[in-house]
């Protein structure tokens, strides 16, 4: 399985419409493919589901919470730590005064669930990544809509001719990396 | 939205990456003005922190003047980039997409250079460090986070690094997109910047949520920050500060100042960039009517502020709103400050010609920058300068050639930075214009055909 998944090679149709790209998934899913192994790729979002594309499963939601639960925690180390080291009375307040300590602590919480909300985009969009391939720059310099395939032996020629079916007006990626079992 | 024209993908790169890929002569010579105030800033700030504080007019009962106005002003133009760009984003405002990022570019800038004054204004800079951070384990001192400006610190530096990530994320997708027009050594910057970024279904659902997720957690941020810039001054006990309205009303006031210098600056890089196509008279009209509410929302604290100082009749608030509205030089700042500020262009954006009147708009919300700074101004200094029964050492503030070089400072550095900014990346958003094209419709209603939008 693992050997096979290894020789998958990305085909990319390119399309001037987005029904065309829709017809495209439709008869891949049609001809055996399975929902992972199709993608589409556009320069702009789409509504949902314009593509008849599988809902997206991610765990974005979690990360601010853990940044939260992370920023808590360094905010209060800092306040607590830096009271309980340096224990100098001001202004009549108690060495933990909780009204301030709450300030601090709000804003390393914030500071915790943002960061690793960027973090959490970051990866769950699978960034950084090479452009090796499954990709080409028509599709962010000239708005055509791209059909990713993932394909592997006797599928890379079907996916190529069924892509050329639905209306693309180009593939490309399977000849810029050869097919290695056949 | 009336003024919208059909436009292809390949035209919205075309015109929106023509700056950031070419450069205008005019380019050089604007950016040389802006290093010049730099430039005499800096000389400014060394002196300062050669010679002393002592510089700036500051001197004793006034110890927050100019460097502390500059500070609140700019920190309340940073509050722009959060009230467009997330609060219209989480309401799908349609007018936003054009706005938003230089919004957003604008708060970080502003921010930065607002940091840069307190740092100055405490006199002895190379001490501020470990004032504020708590990295000083060789000789055990540690920040006092009872003291509101160690609050200060915190508030910002979450704030300008939220709004630095906020601004990053909604660039990702463009700088993928720079990265296919830009040729040597900028192809190479915007190819690591981009992440490999190539517009998959899944990276632009994640985009929209994180627009979402990245508003709502910022929102709360942008009202902590200038929340606590007006802790500085209430939790004090000199009079004319010690209000509990004041953090309401500073971010009224920092919404207000932050809208106009969007509008402004919108109306700026229109001309410059010829955006005419991208900005058009729907925006300043939709602007020009967010501002009403947010002009009366201010104005309505401000005389919280001042009703309340005199009705409780103690004598240090009555006397300290009596020098803001009697004592010159104030008597004059005062009604300056509120006519520029509310009472000249709010009546005037109540008429739907003017709002779509650019000139108009341009002039207008600079008049309510001016009148936002004095404001700062009125607030601080008479409520130092007021005489207090143990003022033993008393002067007026007068302020130097220091307080106006600092101030020019400023102006050259935020400037600067949206200019270069705007040189290297795309001051509007692709694929936000390409996405309000692709989901644009027209419903014929009788005769008439109506703009509509769809929405999922």
């Amino acid at each position: 399985m693992a050997r096979e998944m290894a020789r998958r090679t990305a085909v990319l149709g390119l399309f001037r419409s987005a029904e065309a790209t829709a017809d495209g998934v439709d008869a891949l899913r049609a001809a055996g493919f399975r929902d992972h192994d199709l993608d589409v790729l556009t320069d702009s979002p789409f509504p949902e589901g314009a593509f008849g594309e599988r809902e997206i499963h991610h765990r974005l939601y979690v990360f601010p919470l853990m940044g939260a639960a992370c920023g808590f925690a360094v905010g209060m180390l800092i306040t607590v730590g830096t009271q309980m080291s340096f224990p100098i009375v001001t202004g009549g307040k108690p060495i933990l005064s909780i009204p301030p300590m709450i300030n601090v602590m709000y804003e390393g919480t914030m500071l915790g669930a943002l960061i690793f909300t960027v973090l959490g985009v970051i990866f769950e969009s699978r960034l950084p990544r090479r452009l090796d391939r499954g990709y080409d720059p028509r599709i962010l310099r000239d708005g055509l809509i791209g059909l990713e395939v993932k394909a592997a032996g006797d599928q890379v020629d079907a996916a190529r001719d069924l892509l050329r079916q639905a209306g693309a007006v180009d593939v490309v990626g399977a000849e810029r990396e050869p097919d290695r079992a056949h | 939205m009336k003024d919208r024209s059909d436009l292809t993908p390949k035209e919205i790169n075309r015109d929106l990456l023509d700056f950031p890929l070419h450069k205008p002569l005019w380019f050089f010579g604007v950016s040389l003005v802006f290093v010049t105030f730099i430039t005499a800033g800096l000389v400014t700030a060394g002196f300062l922190i050669m010679v002393g504080v002592g510089v700036m007019g500051i001197d004793r009962p006034a110890m927050w003047a100019f460097l502390i106005t500059n500070f609140v002003f700019w920190v309340g133009i940073s509050h722009a980039g959060v009230m467009i760009s997330a609060i219209l984003r989480l309401v799908h405002a349609e007018w936003r997409r054009p706005v938003t990022r230089a919004a957003e570019v604008l708060t970080v800038f502003s921010l930065a250079t607002a940091a840069t004054f307190p740092f100055l204004h405490t006199g002895r800079q190379w001490r501020t460090m470990y004032w504020a951070f708590p990295y000083d384990f060789w000789r055990g001192v540690w920040p006092d986070v009872r003291s509101p400006l160690i609050w200060d610190p915190s508030a910002i530096f979450t704030y300008l690094t939220g709004s630095t990530l906020f601004l990053y994320v909604a660039l990702l997708p463009d700088l993928a997109v720079a990265r296919e027009y830009a040729k040597g050594t900028m192809r190479k910057v915007y190819a690591v910047l981009s992440l490999g970024f190539r517009g998959t279904t899944r990276q632009w659902r994640l985009q929209a949520l994180a627009g979402i997720l990245l508003s709502a957690l910022i929102l709360p941020v942008f009202v902590s920050v200038h929340s606590i810039v007006s802790w500085d001054f209430a939790v004090a006990l000199v009079p004319g500060w010690h209000s509990t309205v004041f953090a309401p009303y500073f971010v009224a006031g920092a919404v207000h100042s932050g809208v106009s210098a969007v509008a402004t600056i919108m109306a700026l890089m229109r001309r410059l960039f010829r955006l005419e196509k991208y900005i058009t008279p729907d925006h300043f009209d939709a602007i020009g009517r967010l501002l009403i509410p947010v002009a009366c929302g201010w104005l309505y604290f401000w005389w919280m502020d001042f009703y309340f100082g005199i009705y409780s009749r103690a004598t240090d608030e009555v006397a300290v709103q009596f020098s803001r509205t009697f004592v010159y030089p104030y008597n004059v700042l005062t009604p300056i400050f509120l006519l520029a500020g509310f009472f000249i262009p709010v009546p005037l954006f109540l008429f739907r010609r003017v709002r779509r009147n650019i000139t108009a708009m341009l002039w207008l919300t600079l008049l309510v920058n001016v009148g936002m700074w004095l404001e700062r101004f009125i607030i601080i200094v008479p409520a130092l300068t007021y005489k207090q029964p143990f003022s033993f050492s008393w002067t007026a503030f007068s302020p130097t050639w220091a307080d106006w070089l600092m101030t020019l400072w400023a102006f050259g550095l935020v400037l600067l930075g949206v200019l270069l900014f705007a040189k290297f990346f795309p001051i509007i958003p692709l694929y936000d214009i390409k996405e309000g094209q692709t989901i644009k419709a027209e419903v014929q209603i009788g005769r008439v055909k109506v703009p509509a939008v769809v929405r999922e």
